[in-house]
C-alpha cells in the first residue's frame, strides 16, 4: 500500500465526457513519480483528480490509508497535500516572503523555524524576501511557488508542468531543487512535457494514454523501454 | 507680507478644503477599490451604502440630541458611529448572503455583478428615502470653529484670515487614523495578508488554504466601516442629503481608478488628486495674483480655469486623462 | 411558435393594463404613460443594440438623452438676432478656433508619433487654445446672456419644425458617441460602464451651465409642437361636431340645453387632451416601428451574425479576422443614436426641455431596467421591457398608496408610522423597480423574452 493513492478514478468536467477513466497513480514518501502521456491525454486531469478539483464518478483516493474522496481540495491541503499550480502559481502582487508567509496559512505555529528550512533550501528566496514577486525572473518565481507550497510541510507535493516555459538551464536548476525537496521526505507527484528529463530524476513514471494506464516502471525502466521510447520520447 | 498673505490665502481656500475633501472621496474610494479587488465587481450601490450609513448616525444623533446626549465641544454624530457601522455591516451583509453571494458562488461575470448592484442601489435608496426621506438634514453640534479668521489676523497681523472649522481638523484626523489602522491590518496581519493574497490570485489563496468565505465576511466589515465613516464625515462637513451621496458615487469612483483600482493606497491618493483637482481648477486666483504681482499687473478677470459648477466634471475629464494614457491607474492597479 | 404566443401575450397584457388606467383613473394619463412607454422603448433600443448586440455597456444613456433634448431647442426655437448680434461672431470664432485646434492636435499626434515631446505639445497647445478661447468667448457669452436673460439670453435655434430634431438629436449623439467610443471603447466592461456615465456627466453638466446655449437650468420653455394645440381644437367646429357624435348617446339624455353645452364644454376640453397625445402616440409609434423593422433586420442580417459571434466569443472573433473594435465603435454610435432621437422625443412630447433633470437615476439606471427586465438581446423584449418598467415607474405610488392603507387600516389616521408611509409612497417606485431587478437577474437572467437565436 503506497502512501498516497489515486486508484481507478473516473473523472471528467461537469457532464462532460471522462477524461480518465479508471486510473491508478501512487506515490511513496521519498519518491518522485512522472505522470507522461501525449497532449490531451489526461495527464494534469488525473492530478487535479487527486487533488478534488474535480469529482470522481468512480474510484478513491486514500492517503496513509485514510480515504479522502469525499474531502474539497481545502480540506485535502490540511491532510498535508500541496499543489504547484502550472501557471498562476504565485502572488504576483504580495512579497516573497508574503508569498511563503500565505502558503503556511493554516499553520499556526511560529514561522520562522520553517521559513529558515525553505531558505536553506531556496537561498535565493531570503535574498529577495521583500522584493514584489510579480518583479522576478521566471526561474526564481517558480522558486517562490514550490517554497509556497512546502510551507505546510507536506507529505505529498503535486507538481503540474513546473518547467513549462521556463530555459533549459533555468530547468536543470529546478530539478535539483525538486531532488532536494525530495530528499526531505515528501512524496511527490509531476505531470511533464519534458519526458527524458523528467524520468531521469524520476523514481517511477506512469504514461497515460486517452485517460488509461499504459505503461509503468521505474525511470530507467520506461527509458529504455522501446515502445515507450517510440511513441513519446521521440527515438 | 504679501508672499505670506497669498501663501495663507491659498491654504485656506484651496489646501484645507481639499484635504478635507479628498479625505471623504478616499475613504469611498478604498470601499470602492476593495470590493473590486477582493468581490471582484463595480459597486454601483457604493453611493447609497455610504448614505445608509449615515442615514442611520443621523437618526441616532437625533435621539442621543432629544435625550440631551452630547459629546462636549465634539459632535454628537461621532458617538454613533460605532452603532451606525455595525448597522452598516449588518445592512451589507444581509445584502451579501440574499443577492450577491448567489452570483459570486455561480461566478458569474463581474458586468452581471454589476448589474445586481444596481438593483442594490434601487433598493437602498428606497429605503432610505422611505425611512428618513429625501431631505436635507444638517446634523453637527458642538464647537465649529477650532480656529477663526479674526483670530488668526488678530495673531499674526495679517490681511488674509485662516479659518480651520472643526469638522474639517476631524475629517482629517479620523481619515488618518481609520486608514492608517486598515493599512497596518492589510499589510502586518496575518488576515490581511490572506485578504490581499486572495485579491491577487483567488484560485492559488484557496490552495493555500484561504477561507473564502472568511474574506467576504472581512471585506464587507472594513467596507462597512470605511463606507460609514466617510459617509458621515462627509455630511458633518456638509449636510446629509440621499441624492448627493448617490452623486458622490462619481468622483469616488473617478478617485478609484486614477489611483489604479484595486490597489486601496492608490484609491487613498486618488481622492486627494480628485479633490485638489477640482479645488485648484474652479479657484479664482484674482486675490492670489493681487499679492503676489505688482499693482500696474493685477488681473481684471476672476483667473478662474473653470467656473465651480464644473466640479465635478474637472475630476471626470481627470479620469478620461487617465483612461487614455494610463489605463490601469497612476499608482497601477489591475490591468484592464 | 411558442415565443410568438409569448410575445403577443406580454404585450396584449400589457396594452390591457394601459386601458385599464384609461378605464379606472383617466384616457390622459393613460396616454401620457403610453407616450413614455413609447420614447421609453425607442432608448431601450439604443440600448440593447449596445449591450444585446455587442455586449456593450453604455451607462451613458443620460447624455444622449440630453443632446436629443439640446437638438429640440437648436433646431425648433427661433434665432435670437440681439443675441447674434451681441455675441454671435465672438462665439463663431471660438468655434472655429477650437475646430482648428482639434484639428493641429490630430496633425501633431500623427506626425510625432515616437517623439516623447508629443504630449508636452499636445497639452501646450490645449492650454494656450483654451486662454485664448476663453478670452475671445468670454465677453461674447457675457453679451448674449445679458440680452433679455428672463426670456432669452441664449443664440436661439434655426426656427424650424421640431420634428427635424429627431434626426438632428441622433446625428449629435452619433457625433459625441463617435468620440467617447474613441476614448472609452477597449476598456473592460465594467470600466465602460463607469467611464460612459462619467462622460454623460460632462456633457449633461455643460448644457446645463453653457446658458448662451440653451438657457441652462433657466430651462427653455414653449417649444412648438408637431401636433395641434388643444386651445386651437377646443375652437374649431370639426373638432366639435365630432366629439359631439362621439358622445352623442350621452348627450341626447340631457334634456336642458345649457346642462348639455356644459357637458359638451368638458368633453370637449377632455378629447381636445386625448387627442393631442392620441396624434404623437401615432408619431411616435411610427418611430418605434421603423426601428424596429431595422434592427431586426440588421439582427438577422449576416452584420448582426457577425456581432453575436463577437459579443460571444470577442478572442476567437478578433482571431477570426473580424474587426472587433471597428465593429464596436460602428455600434456604440448606432445606439447612441437612437437614444439621441429618443431625447429629442421626449422633448418634443413635453415641449419642455429643463437640463436639471437630467440624471442618471431616471435617464440612465432605469432604462436599463428596462433593458434587462425586457430581455437582452431582443428587441421584443427590449421594448416590452420598455413598457412594463415605465408602467411600474409611474404606477408604483398608487400601487404603493393602495397597499399602505390596506394593511394600515386598522391604524388611526393620525399613527405616525401610517402618515410617514403615506408621505413615503412615491419612493416606493425605487424599491419595486430595484427588487423586480433583481428578481429578474436571479430567476430570468435573459428577462422575460429571452433572445431567441443562440449560437454555440
Amino acid at each position: 500500500m503506497a502512501f498516497f493513492e489515486g486508484s481507478k478514478m473516473t473523472a471528467g468536467y461537469g457532464d462532460g465526457p471522462d477524461i480518465i477513466s479508471s486510473c491508478t497513480i501512487n506515490v511513496d514518501k521519498g519518491e518522485i513519480v512522472a505522470i507522461l502521456g501525449p497532449n490531451g491525454a489526461g495527464k494534469s486531469t488525473a492530478m487535479k483528480t487527486m487533488l478534488g478539483l474535480l469529482n470522481l464518478k468512480s474510484g478513491s483516493v486514500l492517503i496513509n490509508g485514510e480515504d479522502i474522496t469525499n474531502l474539497s481540495p481545502q480540506d485535502r491541503v490540511k491532510k498535508g497535500i500541496s499543489f504547484v499550480p502550472q501557471s498562476k502559481n504565485v502572488f504576483a502582487e504580495l512579497t516573497v516572503k508574503e508569498n511563503l508567509e500565505v502558503g503556511a496559512f493554516l499553520r499556526t505555529d511560529k514561522l520562522d523555524k520553517i521559513l529558515n528550512d525553505i531558505y536553506d533550501l531556496f537561498p535565493i528566496l531570503e535574498e529577495k524576501q521583500s522584493q514584489i514577486v510579480g518583479e522576478l525572473s521566471g526561474g526564481q518565481r517558480q522558486q517562490v511557488a514550490l517554497g509556497r507550497a512546502l510551507m505546510i510541510k507536506p507529505s505529498v507535493l503535486m507538481l503540474d508542468e513546473p518547467t513549462a516555459g521556463v530555459s533549459p538551464i533555468v530547468m536543470d536548476e529546478l530539478f535539483e531543487h525538486i531532488i532536494k525537496v525530495k530528499k526531505t521526505n515528501v512524496a511527490i507527484i509531476m505531470v511533464e512535457q519534458n519526458a527524458k528529463q523528467a524520468l531521469s530524476i524520476s523514481d517511477r513514471g506512469y504514461v497515460l494514454v486517452t485517460g488509461q494506464n499504459k505503461f509503468e516502471g521505474s525511470g530507467n525502466e520506461l527509458l529504455n523501454d522501446p515502445e515507450v521510447r517510440r511513441s513519446f520520447l521521440g527515438a | 507680507m504679501d508672499f505670506i498673505n497669498a501663501i495663507v490665502l491659498l491654504l485656506n481656500y484651496t489646501v484645507i478644503p481639499a484635504l478635507t475633501y479628498g479625505s471623504q472621496l478616499a475613504l469611498g474610494a478604498i470601499f470602492v477599490t476593495l470590493v473590486y479587488g477582493i468581490l471582484r465587481f463595480a459597486n454601483f450601490a457604493t453611493g447609497d451604502m455610504m448614505s445608509f450609513g449615515t442615514m442611520v448616525a443621523v437618526l441616532i444623533t437625533f435621539y442621543f440630541q432629544s435625550l440631551g446626549i452630547s459629546f462636549g465641544f465634539l459632535p454628537t454624530a461621532l458617538l454613533t458611529i460605532p452603532p451606525a457601522v455595525l448597522a452598516m455591516i449588518f445592512y451589507m451583509l444581509f445584502i451579501d448572503k440574499f443577492v450577491f453571494s448567489y452570483y459570486r458562488v455561480k461566478k458569474s461575470p463581474p458586468v452581471q455583478l454589476a448589474m445586481v448592484s444596481v438593483g442594490v442601489m434601487f433598493v437602498t435608496q428606497a429605503i432610505i428615502r422611505i425611512i428618513i426621506g429625501p431631505f436635507d438634514r444638517r446634523f453637527f453640534d458642538g464647537e465649529k470653529f477650532i480656529l477663526k479668521a479674526n483670530e488668526f489676523k488678530e495673531m499674526t497681523g495679517l490681511n488674509e484670515g485662516l479659518t480651520i472649522k472643526s469638522t474639517q481638523a476631524i475629517t482629517i484626523f479620523v481619515t488618518v487614523l481609520v486608514v492608517s489602522i486598515m493599512f497596518w491590518f492589510l499589510n502586518r496581519t496575518k488576515t490581511g495578508t490572506s485578504m490581499r493574497a486572495y485579491s491577487d490570485n483567488e484560485d492559488l489563496a484557496l490552495l493555500s488554504g484561504i477561507d473564502p468565505k472568511k474574506v467576504v465576511l472581512i471585506t464587507w466589515i472594513i467596507a462597512g466601516i470605511l463606507a460609514t465613516i466617510g459617509g458621515v464625515l462627509y455630511g458633518l462637513d456638509k449636510s446629509y442629503r440621499p441624492f448627493v451621496y448617490f452623486n458622490n458615487m462619481l468622483p469616488i469612483f473617478a478617485a478609484a481608478i486614477v489611483g489604479g483600482i484595486g490597489n486601496p493606497f492608490g484609491a487613498f491618493l486618488g481622492g486627494y488628486v480628485i479633490a485638489f483637482a477640482e479645488i485648484l481648477v474652479t479657484y479664482a486666483y484674482k486675490k492670489f495674483f493681487a499679492y503676489l504681482l505688482p499693482e500696474f499687473m493685477e488681473p481684471d478677470s476672476l483667473m478662474q480655469l473653470l467656473s465651480t459648477d464644473y466640479k465635478f466634471a474637472v475630476s471626470f475629464s481627470i479620469l478620461v486623462i487617465v483612461l487614455l494614457f494610463r489605463p490601469s491607474g497612476i499608482f497601477k492597479g489591475k490591468t484592464l | 411558435m411558442m415565443q410568438h404566443k409569448n410575445i403577443i401575450a406580454a404585450y396584449s397584457i400589457m396594452i390591457l393594463l394601459i386601458i385599464a388606467v384609461g378605464v379606472l383613473q383617466s384616457w390622459t394619463i393613460a396616454l401620457t404613460i403610453l407616450n413614455y412607454c413609447l420614447i421609453s422603448a425607442v432608448m431601450t433600443i439604443g440600448a440593447n443594440i449596445q449591450w444585446g448586440y455587442a455586449g456593450l455597456i453604455n451607462f451613458g444613456i443620460m447624455g444622449y438623452t440630453a443632446l436629443g433634448g439640446l437638438a429640440a431647442v437648436l433646431v425648433n426655437v427661433p434665432p435670437v438676432k440681439e443675441a447674434w448680434k451681441a455675441g454671435g461672431s465672438g462665439m463663431v470664432v471660438s468655434l472655429i478656433l477650437i475646430i482648428s485646434g482639434v484639428y493641429i492636435i490630430r496633425t501633431v499626434l500623427r506626425k510625432f508619433e515616437n517623439s516623447k515631446k508629443r504630449n508636452y505639445i499636445v497639452a501646450a497647445i490645449i492650454i494656450i487654445g483654451f486662454v485664448i478661447v476663453r478670452y475671445i468667448s468670454g465677453p461674447a457669452i457675457e453679451n448674449i446672456e445679458a440680452i433679455d436673460p428672463a426670456k432669452t439670453g441664449f443664440l436661439g435655434g434655426l426656427g424650424l419644425p421640431i420634428i427635424f430634431s429627431w434626426i438632428v438629436g441622433g446625428l449629435f449623439a452619433a457625433g459625441i458617441a463617435f468620440i467617447v467610443g474613441k476614448i472609452a471603447l477597449g476598456l473592460r466592461a465594467d470600466y465602460l460602464a463607469i467611464a460612459t456615465l462619467l462622460i454623460a456627466e460632462i456633457i449633461v453638466s455643460i448644457i446645463k451651465h453653457e446658458d448662451w446655449l440653451a438657457r441652462g437650468v433657466k430651462n427653455v420653455i414653449g417649444l412648438k409642437r408637431p401636433v395641434p394645440y388643444e386651445v386651437d381644437l377646443q375652437g374649431s367646429t370639426w373638432f366639435i361636431d365630432l366629439v359631439e357624435k362621439f358622445h352623442s348617446k350621452k348627450l341626447d339624455v340631457i334634456t336642458s340645453l345649457t346642462e348639455r353645452q356644459d357637458v359638451l364644454n368638458q368633453l370637449v376640453i377632455d378629447a381636445s387632451s386625448v387627442y393631442v397625445k392620441l396624434c404623437l402616440a401615432g408619431l411616435f409609434l411610427t418611430v418605434v416601428i421603423i426601428l424596429l423593422i431595422l434592427t431586426q433586420k440588421a439582427l438577422y442580417s449576416p452584420w448582426g451574425r457577425k456581432m453575436r459571434a463577437i459579443r460571444d466569443n470577442e478572442v476567437a472573433a478578433n482571431a477570426m479576422g473580424k474587426n472587433v473594435v471597428k465593429e464596436h465603435l460602428l455600434i456604440f454610435i448606432l445606439g447612441s443614436a437612437i437614444v439621441g432621437i429618443a431625447g429629442a422625443m421626449m422633448v418634443t412630447n413635453d415641449g419642455l426641455f429643463t437640463p436639471g433633470s437630467y440624471r442618471p437615476m431616471r435617464y440612465t439606471f432605469v432604462i436599463w431596467v428596462m433593458v434587462i427586465v425586457g430581455g437582452t438581446g431582443n428587441n421584443f423584449g427590449a421594448i416590452l421591457g420598455g413598457f412594463v418598467v415605465w408602467f411600474l415607474w409611474v404606477e408604483a405610488a398608487p400601487i404603493a398608496l393602495f397597499f399602505i392603507n390596506f394593511f394600515t387600516a386598522h391604524l388611526e389616521e393620525t399613527n405616525a408610522v401610517k402618515q410617514h408611509l403615506i408621505q413615503s409612497a412615491a419612493y416606493f417606485r425605487f424599491l419595486l423597480v430595484g427588487i423586480g431587478l433583481l428578481i429578474i437577474m436571479r430567476y430570468r437572467p435573459k428577462g422575460l423574452i429571452p433572445e431567441k437565436i443562440n449560437i454555440k
